[in-house]
């Protein structure tokens, strides 16, 4: 993406007296978690007209600090200790209904599920309308035109038409807008942001970027913004400060941080962005492991009548094949039908039409018993560790359960499981113990190994480093392509994100609306690609012609 | 309009099935000359009797006509008195709705608001006592809370009347006794739907914009835990009726759950048989009328009626 403010862009008034100040800001975890506070010590400054990114891994305080701004922690987090200052006043030490009637009109805010923050039962107008007729008494008429004027400014289409609209009736993007707008409704001199554009696809989040620099710039607002994402800073940053385990390990201008960190922690973590460096495929041979051709998946729904009746086209004539120990990585927006792709593939989902073939076997028609068996060349690695472990199963059983079922020994299988977590870097003593026992880095490791217990001859990886930090996401990316080289087998990578799919894939794919609409090495696709769509996406990248560290 | 076609074949068929097996269990579990005529009957009482209900034919062609006359609403006479069985079920029906209607009242009264609240102040005293009594509510059957309640209140303080119907004195205790349960269960169904509601982001992005506490709780939390609170409502309004059947009973409440015991005792078919209906078509209604609340209320639904 292209730069979105020049170099000199940080319109800070130096010396001026803060915006917001957090003063030795301390918030205490309820008792028997790990560590005593979730934010400790914290002292920042926010300037007027600033971007200011607060950067962490997850566990670090960044959510914290903004809900404790907000005035939106509950239980024994809410004794925080400390002042914010805003205005003259210490924000902590307000009585509930003054400090109420400053959030949300002085300081708003805006999360990181735009979806989700918006209530089911009501249109995104009345719920934009709601912000302004809390905090004034204007009349109807008149808050109808400023929230349509909001939407204008926020640059959603048709402002009429989304102002009637239910929230399922938008897009992520669409939400995230209105959200945006009903932060600005009253004008706020603060806005927080918390990780908003995570769940956006990386064109919408673009768009989300520079509107929230247009708005620093129109309205002198205050924005502290929260990331995990130094690509994202790299593009909206004035100045940057990172935390970890709840305290303020750096802070200083967007250039200084990325080019030149002084903290030991802040090298790692910029060390570990994926760059968007794309790798030449390897040489491979052998039989395709996978070969999928005219692949199709209709979703049709409605009633009995045909009127009524509608259809999807969630996979669209896909044609692949993946050799023994290379990567095809299936790149895309949400939407654009690489996870229905993937589930035709392992027939977790039927597809319509076309064929499947799995080291050489019509995979489509096999039924039953045969299915079963057959079941065993091919493994999955899911996006999220947390869920796809189940939590009352010791992570041992749970790799040798596999082998157990296609018929070896609980011995043999027993062995299989110390082995291969030995293999994916973890202490073969860990059998015993259960999943909450291990971080999402440590799951996503144990996942590895369940699936690789029956030794495939194709793994497919939907998803299976998003959800993870990027030092973590970096060690997880390191360890399946080692275990690849020595294994051989190939693998089916699913992923939004290009820095990621450039780094691990052999060749890449990009499926648009169902259709893989260009594919090829990534060194040549990313050089030199063909389809507009795949420029847009590249472009959108977040800090993709940056180097960072 | 093809929601209204499908919904109603459905529930017809429903109604068909509901009549089909009853007809078939009743008439082949037992015979009911006996128990009407009791053992002394002659040969030639019995013959006459099997004649005058039909009962000497096969039955294919019992169950034939029987559907033949239901088609037509004719649900045939009681065994017992001769009188057409909807003229007994009529008598007695408005008592149902009278005893059930105050129970259902004060379920939803008290349930809702006692869930709502606990779940707001979640963890609260407040909280546990309502929790306790809402256990307490349903773990007491409720024929031992009505026989409770007679000795007390009938026997021992003599304020409240025992049994009958004759005023509206004589619907408290038995419209308590089986309101409790229902009160008990809605509290706590009501409560778990508010607390997952309350932990929704939405509900912080209410609060961060500035919005009052009583109001994100009435017009944020409310609406959303009510889709599956009224999936509630509508399930208690079934309990409702198998309930009415034994509290009826122990307050000698004269509607149609202590007909249906009477009917059955004395084995008069044709009043079972038209009881069983009327109660399937009264759950199949309500299971209507939640389905159409869900989707007025739910405007994810609302929009593709």
């Amino acid at each position: 993406m292209t730069d979105l403010h020049p170099e000199t862009a940080s319109p800070v008034a130096q010396g001026a007296a803060p915006l917001l100040r957090w003063e030795g800001l301390s918030v205490p975890l309820p008792t028997g978690a790990d560590r005593p506070y979730a934010v400790q010590g914290l002292t920042l400054d926010l300037q007027q007209n600033e971007v200011l990114c607060l950067v962490g891994e997850s566990g670090s305080g960044k959510s914290v600090t903004a809900l404790a701004t907000m005035g939106l922690l509950k239980g024994e987090m809410s004794h925080t200790s400390g002042a914010i200052r805003f205005g003259g006043k210490d924000l902590t030490s307000l009585a509930p209904e003054a400090r109420r009637h400053l959030t949300g009109a002085r300081l708003s805010m805006v999360f990181q599920e735009p979806i989700a923050s918006l209530n089911p039962f009501y249109t995104a107008g009345a719920q934009v309308s709601e912000t302004i007729s809390t905090h004034s008494t204007r009349p109807a008429p008149e808050i109808r035109d400023k929230v349509l004027a909001l939407f204008e400014e926020v640059r959603l289409p048709n402002p009429e038409q989304i102002y009637r609209a239910y929230p399922h009736e938008l897009s992520g993007g669409q939400c995230q807008r209105v959200m945006i707008a009903s932060a600005l409704a009253l004008d706020p001199a603060v806005l927080i942001a918390d990780e908003p554009t995570t769940a956006l696809d990386v064109t919408t989040q673009a768009q989300i970027l520079s509107l929230m620099l247009t708005l620093r710039d129109n309205h002198r607002t205050g924005i502290l913004f929260i990331t995990h994402d130094f690509g994202v800073v790299s593009e909206i940053a004035d100045r940057v400060a990172v935390m970890r385990y709840g305290e303020l390990v750096e802070i200083g201008p967007r250039e200084q941080i990325l080019t030149d960190p002084q903290h030991d922690y802040t090298k790692t973590l910029l060390a570990a962005v994926p760059k968007l460096a794309p790798r030449a495929s390897r040489p491979v041979s052998g039989d395709p492991v996978l070969r999928v051709e005219s692949l199709s998946k209709t979703y049709r729904s409605g009633g009995v009548l045909r009127r009524s009746r509608r259809e999807v086209q969630a996979v669209l004539d896909a044609s692949l094949q993946i050799r023994p120990g290379e990567t095809l990585g299936v790149v895309g927006e949400s939407g654009s039908g690489k996870t229905t792709l993937s589930q035709c593939i392992i027939r977790m989902v039927e597809p319509t039409e076309g064929k499947v073939e799995i080291a050489g076997q019509d995979f489509l028609a096999l039924k039953g018993k045969h299915l079963r068996a057959a079941r065993r060349r091919v493994q999955i690695i899911f996006q999220d560790p947390y869920t796809s472990l189940d939590a009352r199963q010791k992570i041992g059983d749970a790799i040798a359960e596999g082998p157990v079922i296609h018929g070896a020994s609980t011995r043999d299988a027993t062995r299989i499981s110390h082995d291969l977590l030995e293999a994916v870097g973890l202490d073969p003593v860990a059998a015993d113990r259960y999943p909450h026992e291990f971080s999402g880095g440590q799951r996503q490791r144990i996942c590895i190994a369940r699936a690789l217990a029956l030794q495939p001859d194709l793994l497919i990886a939907d998803e299976s480093v998003s959800a993870l930090d990027v030092s973590v996401q970096a060690q997880i990316l390191k360890l399946l392509s080692e275990i690849q080289a020595e294994r051989g087998f190939g693998m089916l990578f699913v992923t939004h994100d290009l820095r990621v799919a450039s780094q691990i894939c052999d060749r890449i794919c990009v499926m648009q609306q169902g259709r893989i609409v260009e594919s090829g090495a990534p060194d040549q696709l990313f050089a030199n690609a063909q389809e507009a769509y795949t420029r847009a996406l590249l472009a959108a990248v977040p800090g993709a012609t940056r180097v960072f560290g | 309009m093809e929601f209204w076609l499908a919904r109603t074949v459905r529930m017809a068929f429903t109604l068909f099935v509901v009549v089909t097996l009853t007809f078939v269990v009743l008439r082949t579990s037992y015979d009911p000359v006996v128990a009407m005529l009791g053992p002394d009957a002659t040969n030639r009482e019995i013959e006459l009797f099997r004649e005058r209900w039909n009962l000497d034919k096969s039955l294919i062609e019992q169950y034939l006509t029987y559907i033949g006359n239901a088609l037509r609403g004719d649900f045939g006479n009681s065994f017992r008195d001769g009188r057409p069985v909807f003229e007994v079920i009529a008598e007695r029906f408005p008592y149902t709705l009278w005893l059930g209607g105050v129970s259902y009242l004060f379920a939803v009264l008290i349930g809702i608001p006692a869930g709502i609240l606990a779940a707001l102040y979640r963890g609260s005293i407040f909280d546990r006592a309502i929790m306790v009594v809402s256990v307490v509510g349903f773990a007491l059957p409720n024929f031992f809370l009505g026989i409770l309640m007679i000795l007390l209140f009938a026997l021992i303080w003599q304020v409240l009347p025992s049994s009958g119907a004759s005023s509206w004195e004589h619907v408290i205790m038995p419209a308590f006794a089986l309101g409790l349960t229902l009160a008990g269960i809605l509290a706590r169904f009501t409560r778990s739907a508010m607390l997952e509601v309350l932990s929704k982001t939405y509900m912080l992005a209410a609060q961060a914009k500035g919005v009052r506490p009583a109001r994100r709780a009435l017009f944020h939390a409310l609406p959303n835990a009510a889709l599956s609170v009224v999936t509630i409502m509508g399930l208690i309004l079934g309990n409702l009726v198998a309930g009415t059947v034994v509290v009826e009973t122990v307050f000698a409440w004269p509607g149609i759950g202590r007909l249906l015991v009477s009917a059955i005792s004395s084995k008069d078919l044709a009043v079972v048989q038209a009881l069983v209906f009327v109660i399937a078509a009264a759950m199949v209604l309500i299971n209507l009328a939640v389905d159409l609340s869900y989707r007025m209320l739910d405007p994810r639904t609302r929009r593709s009626t």
